[in-house]
């Protein structure tokens, strides 16, 4: 029987919760690097036993940490996030030019082939490449030396590079976002990037439909669909069928739109995970009632999917990286919570099982479904 | 030798048990101690001073013989208690946050 594994990165450390396929009992383990910040844990596909984290800390900085036997052991590799060439500068939360500044890896996007190649989406934003498992990091530079960059503006949470998409169908694409400049795609491996930001439309910049300067919280692909792109933008759920080339609204009835995380079935392209949250100076649910959103048509008609999690009394907030969908034919999703709950669906979203309750802020859930 | 005690996450970090102790060649300054530490432990790059401009990270502090050494130069010398084992030189993370 498959084994299912979830990688959480929490406020206070990792932990690694596995269970077999029918995913009802689970075994819980961790703290790894207790004490520090892991803002995120991912597998590579290529070698599901090659596990990359982001341990962090305002006090010591970052770390990468690397395990090569799926989460037992553990070893640091190279922590030297260079920016390639003079920085230069972007733009502060006052409007002036603010030095480009190395503060964390906020996530890992290891390469779908080979398991030593693994990007990092970092902040201030950029996307770094590493070759070889972790040793070395060198920066993909045409990113932040697009000509807009010097216009980009942190966020609330700082200037980040929270997502990262390789497209499945063609190795030379690959698809980012910023908060809060927006989304970007190569076409070229990394050498050139395009925004593709247009159809977003954001009512606190000056420019409200601008090329940069929106924030996106999260974007999310179904591999069999590489031209369709889900967004979870800071208020707005958007869509795009064109690779990023358009994007239209598809928050239909949703009884908020604003949120952090989407995530696309496994095995249904048009079936997508939000959860919406009351507003962005409110980050809890409506209502103290936690309640996944499930679009079975693409977006624009979403259902509520509210059996097994808490509806009243709850004031949690789920972060963009705390969603994962296994590949189980049941499609297994799961998210976690700052108030330290990882929730788990093995049915689509119908029922909800709390799996673990007290751990501290989750800030990432991944998914590895294992032989 | 000179005696170095970590922060209980750099001790951790570095899997040591206890103070570290270091022979350092040449002058006895907070840059050959810390250069020294991370020949050593490779893993603890970047997490006392920045890896490109060599400044102390912020939430980070030196002490030694009941003094704070923080905004010593570099290259100042180390007092002669830390640079003969006497004194071990304390990296200390500062008190803030939750």
């Amino acid at each position: 029987m498959s084994t299912v594994r979830l990688l959480v990165g929490t406020r206070k450390g990792a932990f690694i919760l596995e269970s077999d396929g029918k995913r009802r009992d689970w075994k819980v383990e961790g703290p790894h690097f207790g004490g520090w910040e892991i803002y995120h844990v991912k597998a590579s596909a290529a070698d599901p036993n090659r596990l990359y984290a982001s341990q962090t800390s305002s006090w010591f900085g970052q770390i990468v940490q690397r395990s090569d036997d799926g989460g037992r052991t553990w070893a640091p590799v190279d922590n030297r996030f260079v920016y390639d060439g003079v920085p230069g500068t972007h733009l502060w939360y006052d409007g002036t030019p603010h030095p480009w500044e190395f503060a964390r890896v906020w996530h890992f996007e290891p390469s779908r082939d080979d398991p030593d190649v693994v990007y990092a989406g970092v902040e201030d934003a950029a996307l770094f490449r590493s070759t070889d498992g972790g040793q070395n990091w060198e920066e993909v530079a045409g990113l932040r030396t697009h000509r807009s960059a010097e216009s980009w503006q942190p966020g609330a949470g700082g200037m980040c590079l929270h997502t990262i998409i390789l497209d499945p169908a063609d190795p030379a694409r690959i698809f980012v976002a910023i908060s809060a400049a927006g989304a970007f795609r190569s076409d070229d491996s990394g050498a050139t990037w395009k925004p593709i930001n247009r159809g977003l439309k954001s009512n606190s910049i000056p420019q409200q439909e601008a090329e940069v300067g929106h924030c996106v919280h999260r974007l999310a692909m179904h591999r069999s669909r590489p031209n369709v792109l889900f967004m979870q933008k800071h208020w707005d759920v958007m869509r795009t069928d064109d690779a990023g080339e358009t994007w239209r609204e598809v928050s239909g009835n949703l009884p908020t739109d604003f949120g952090f995380p989407i995530d696309v079935h496994a095995h249904e392209p048009d079936t997508i995970f939000v959860v919406p949250i009351k507003s962005d100076s409110e980050h809890y649910p409506i209502d103290g009632q936690l309640r996944v959103y499930r679009s079975r048509t693409g977006g624009e008609e979403w259902e509520p999917l509210t059996n097994g999690l808490p509806q009243r009394n709850c004031y949690v907030n789920v972060l963009r990286d705390a969603m994962a969908v296994d590949a189980l034919d049941a499609c297994g999703v799961y998210f976690g919570t700052t108030g330290g709950q990882v929730y788990a669906s093995a049915d689509s979203g119908e029922t909800w099982t709390g799996i673990v309750h007290d751990l501290p802020p989750v800030l990432s859930v991944e998914v590895q479904t294992l032989p | 030798m000179i005696r170095v005690v970590l922060p209980a996450h750099l001790r951790a970090l570095a899997r040591v048990d206890g103070e570290v102790e270091l022979a350092l060649n040449g002058a006895a300054t907070q840059c050959a101690l810390l250069d020294a530490l991370e020949a050593r432990y490779p893993m603890l790059r970047g997490t006392m001073r920045d890896q490109v401009t060599q400044k102390r990270r912020a939430y980070v502090r030196f002490f030694a013989c009941e003094r704070d050494l923080s905004h010593e130069r570099p290259d100042a010398p180390l007092p002669t208690a830390v640079a003969t084992g006497v004194e071990p030189f304390l990296v200390v993370g500062a008190m803030a946050g939750g």
